[in-house]
């Protein structure tokens, strides 16, 4: 009996730590459920339950026993595509039964641990092509790309240095766009760029919430009502940090 | 000439957007693929003139129908390819754009560009539930044949 349930708390603990690696790198909600239903269903335990939202995860395994369950806290979200990947592939060998739960959670854990990431040059490099190739998908004029390019660089690198000095997200994407807003204007009244308006748009794009808004929709849809309208929620207040940056420039002018 | 610049920048971006997002390194050029196929369809509907939601559901779906082909093939989440290739779509531009007029207080302005802003997005989720709902029907009725077998 008392071995069944340290059983049941290692699954629980294998479960959790899988769905939060999945929802703090970015996976959808649907998908941290399924996962965790089906790392269960291979350790044996078919019938569990889960609630998770972008802020915490609460799972329960009913057996024989009473139920147990544990709460996850979630407290920082970033995209990692990666990680997601990995989790998805690790969920898949468990499934087919190649790890023990004991190799399983050791290699989550590892993950949690790991960050395996670009340089950040290369982030950099790629933020501000993007906005440059951005500006030319909106219409704007090829005169206008090494501005937008500069001006998205500019801001992704300060989005970037404010977010580990000050840990508020919505302070520090306000500065980025401020500053975006400031070298667009710049550039503008120096004649190196012709409309401000595509260039902010261009350059504004790296910081843009536009995954989480469209996960947002996708996760009301599929019944997710409380992650649906939390994440909309983060996507507003990013939208507006953005929006007033810019705005405060503008209203300069 | 534009649609070639429009090709080459919606490649480039969509696969730029993937290694933000730390995608692995083998699919940054699949969601660039992918990315781009969307826009294309995006940009051709929407220069013959089509509405742009009607233009946003059917690009969104495409993108969302290839990327699960990609995910099946390399057996990987699909959201690797979806999301690079669906940043294209999103109306930031949009969003910006209303919130420029909302801090600006022209707030008519604002709620329209809001409300389109919000019609998008949705129109971006609905192609891609169309599209798992179909995928999801297909499976269903492969495995209820393999079944009967």
């Amino acid at each position: 009996m008392e071995n069944q349930t340290s059983y049941a708390y290692d699954i629980i603990q294998v479960c959790l730590l899988a769905g939060k690696v999945m929802l703090q790198n970015g996976g959808e909600t649907y998908r941290v459920e399924d996962t965790m239903t089906r790392i269960a269903d291979a350790y044996g335990a078919a019938h569990s339950n889960s609630y998770v939202t972008p802020t915490g995860i609460i799972f329960s395994i009913e057996g024989p026993e009473p139920s147990k369950t544990q709460l996850i806290r979630i407290s920082d979200r970033t995209t990692d595509l990666d990680k997601v990947t990995k989790v998805n592939s690790i969920s898949r060998r468990i499934s087919s039964g190649d790890l023990s739960i004991q190799e399983a959670y050791n290699e989550l854990y590892r993950l949690d641990k790991m960050t395996e990431r670009y340089t950040f040059p290369k982030q950099l490099i790629a933020a501000s092509v993007a906005s440059g190739c951005f500006l030319i998908m909106f219409e704007g004029q090829w005169d206008d790309f090494v501005p937008a390019v500069l001006a998205g660089g500019g801001g992704f690198y300060s989005v970037t240095l404010f977010n580990r000095l000050v840990p508020i997200k919505f302070f520090s994407e306000f500065l980025a766009s401020f500053i975006i807003g400031l070298l667009a204007v710049l550039f503008v009244t120096l004649g190196l760029g012709e409309q401000l308006d595509k260039i902010i748009i261009g350059s504004v794009m790296p910081l843009v919430p536009g995954l989480l808004i469209t996960n947002a929709v996708r996760d009301l849809m599929a019944g997710h009502l409380i992650s649906g309208l939390s994440k909309g929620a983060e996507a507003f207040l990013t939208a507006f940090a953005i929006g007033a940056g810019i705005a405060l420039v503008v209203s300069f002018l | 000439m534009t649609l070639i610049a429009q090709i080459l920048t919606s490649f480039v971006a969509s696969a730029a957007f993937g290694l933000l997002f730390n995608a692995p390194k083998s699919s940054l050029i699949k969601g660039g693929f992918v990315g781009m196929c969307g826009w294309m369809i995006y940009y051709v509907m929407e220069a013959s003139g089509i509405d742009v939601v009607v233009a946003t559901v059917t690009a969104s779906f495409f993108i969302a129908v290839i990327s699960q082909v990609f995910a099946k093939m390399y057996r990987t989440p699909v959201i690797i390819f979806s999301v690079a290739g669906i940043i294209p779509l999103v109306p930031g531009g949009l969003a910006y754009d209303a919130m420029r007029n909302f801090v600006q207080n022209d707030y008519n302005n604002a709620i329209n560009l809001a409300a389109k802003a919000f019609m998008i997005s949705g129109s971006i989720a609905v192609g891609l539930v169309f599209s798992e709902v179909i995928n999801q029907i297909i499976r269903h009725s492969t495995l209820t044949r393999r079944q009967k077998q």
